[in-house]
């Protein structure tokens, strides 16, 4: 009992337009009236690009479509799709999503010449002895002696963090930073962190008990889902 | 039906080759049959200190590419009845031994011994694979010092892909006033960083070279600490339960006589 002219519902905020698409009309109905609602508008050359947030509701569109979108929107006229926003997302990607959230448990020891890597935490219940690498996308937690490498976000989150029970690391890696053990012989550390600051760029160690204000996000268990 | 035990360290130049000699000298003289085989091919020496270099007439090789049988290849020692071992080609390099040979030999083999020790070589490419294959048990030999434990540690780690037990570590060539200085590691930091159990110490003793340049294993001499440290390891491997060897030296009269009157020396 809708109205046709209701599929398409352009509202504009302080951000820019909102594009609110009825996720009953199928994707070619939604171009074609897009097209007639947009032949109306013919911007001058000189107008701001006015930002776009594309609302799909329950609809789940596929890159080719965005890119359909974009072109249909953007490079005629004076728009730029800031944001696909939708309520569904695909399976693949929700795995994804997941991999990269999930803590995993591993009880083992990494040896010389080994290397343990996973995707999204890592809790890893042993040692990483001298020569041994432990990588994880996410942050990397080791009850255990960590004397080998440790590569916390491996794919860039450098708001990752690195803690051991025992912290004598030949090197910390966290997203693209890398910081070594001294020349000198030193003791190791027990129940520290290591993670990036911003201020001096490099990667600190730090007791524990600054990250619940450092990285706060920390605990969410759904954090990363929550931030996109 | 026996046990095939390698034994393995990867860092060149630890004692493998004068463990399998002294472990299975010791295992021989607890009345086992043991043979011995040397998988260092190209680089034998396990004849030598032995002393049955000049008895070689057929090697692991000749027996692999089938030019001879296996009993024909081993050397009975000269001191026991029960102690054989299998030498390995000096002509040949390691490529011409095969997982799959070693394993024949091995089947072979523990119908007959008790015991059979491999003198795995240093590395941990072909040689290697090919000691380790068809194994039951391992045990890795260490010195305190920061590379071999590195990587002691490393084969630790590949055995784990083995089809065997959880290796056993041997700390050989300690040297206790350094080890009292800090100068060495401590066998207790050792131990937390392969986290294996250990079998047995033995201490750095002179014996143990003069020995081996003789041809007879310091295990037969019945007093030096190294004797009784490879003796007692056997002893562990036959099951029994022998505390390990005290690293202090013996003390003279003279100061257990000031130790009993309370003078500090």
């Amino acid at each position: 009992m809708r109205e046709e002219n209701q599929t398409i519902t352009i509202k504009g905020t302080k951000d820019g337009l909102t594009l609110f698409i009825d996720d009953r009309e199928s994707f070619d109905g939604v171009m074609d009236e897009l097209a007639d609602k947009l032949s109306e508008y013919n911007p001058k050359k000189d107008d701001p690009v006015v930002p776009v947030t594309v609302k799909l509701g329950n609809r789940y569109i596929n890159d080719q479509q965005k890119q359909q979108l974009r072109e249909l929107i953007g490079d005629k006229k004076r728009f730029s799709i800031e944001l696909f926003d939708s309520n569904v997302i695909h399976r693949d990607e929700a795995i994804r999503w997941k991999e990269d959230s999930d803590m995993k448990v591993i009880n083992r020891v990494v040896r010389s010449g080994q290397v343990l890597e996973n995707a999204g935490d890592l809790l890893l219940i042993g040692d990483v002895n001298p020569g041994g690498k432990v990588i994880a996308t996410g942050n990397v937690f080791i009850m255990g002696n960590l004397l080998g490498v440790a590569h916390a976000g491996a794919h860039g989150d450098r708001k990752a963090v690195i803690a051991a029970s025992y912290m004598k690391p030949s090197q910390l890696r966290i997203a693209d930073y890398i910081s070594r053990a001294p020349d000198y012989e030193t003791e190791g550390v027990y129940m520290e962190c290591g993670l990036i600051d911003e201020k001096q760029d490099k990667i600190i160690i730090d007791r524990l008990q600054v990250l619940s204000h450092k990285r706060k996000d920390i605990s969410g268990f759904e954090r990363r889902i929550l931030n996109g | 039906m026996g046990e095939a035990i390698v034994i393995t360290s990867g860092k060149g130049g630890v004692g493998k080759s004068t463990t399998t000699a002294n472990i299975g000298t010791a295992l021989a003289l607890m009345e086992k049959k043991v043979c011995l085989i040397d998988t260092d091919i190209g680089l034998r020496n396990l004849d030598v200190i032995m002393g049955l270099e000049n008895r070689i007439i057929y090697d692991i090789v000749d027996v692999i590419e089938e030019r001879c049988k296996l009993g024909q290849a081993l050397i009975k020692d000269k001191r026991f009845e029960d102690l054989a071992l299998l030498p390995a080609a000096q002509t040949s390099d390691k490529s011409s031994v095969t997982m799959d040979g070693m394993k024949k030999i091995l089947q072979e083999l523990k119908q007959t011994y008790d015991y059979i020790i491999i003198d795995c070589p240093a590395g941990i490419e072909q040689g290697f694979q090919n000691a380790v294959a068809g194994a039951d048990k391992a045990i890795v030999i260490t010195t305190p010092e920061k590379s071999s434990v590195r990587d002691a540690d490393r084969i630790v780690g590949l055995l784990e892909n083995e089809n065997i037990e959880p290796p056993k570590m041997v700390i050989n060539r300690i040297r206790n006033h350094m080890m009292k200085n800090g100068d060495m590691l401590d066998i207790d930091d050792i131990i937390q960083i392969l986290s294996v159990d250990l079998l047995g110490i033995v201490i750095d003793d002179d014996e143990v070279i003069k020995a081996s340049n003789n041809g007879e294993p310091v295990a037969l001499q019945g007093s030096s600490k190294a004797s009784v440290a490879y003796r007692n390891i056997a002893r562990r491997i036959l099951g029994e339960t022998v505390p390990l060897q005290s690293l202090e030296e013996e003390k003279g009269m003279f100061q257990k006589v000031k130790q009993f009157f309370g003078i500090r020396s």
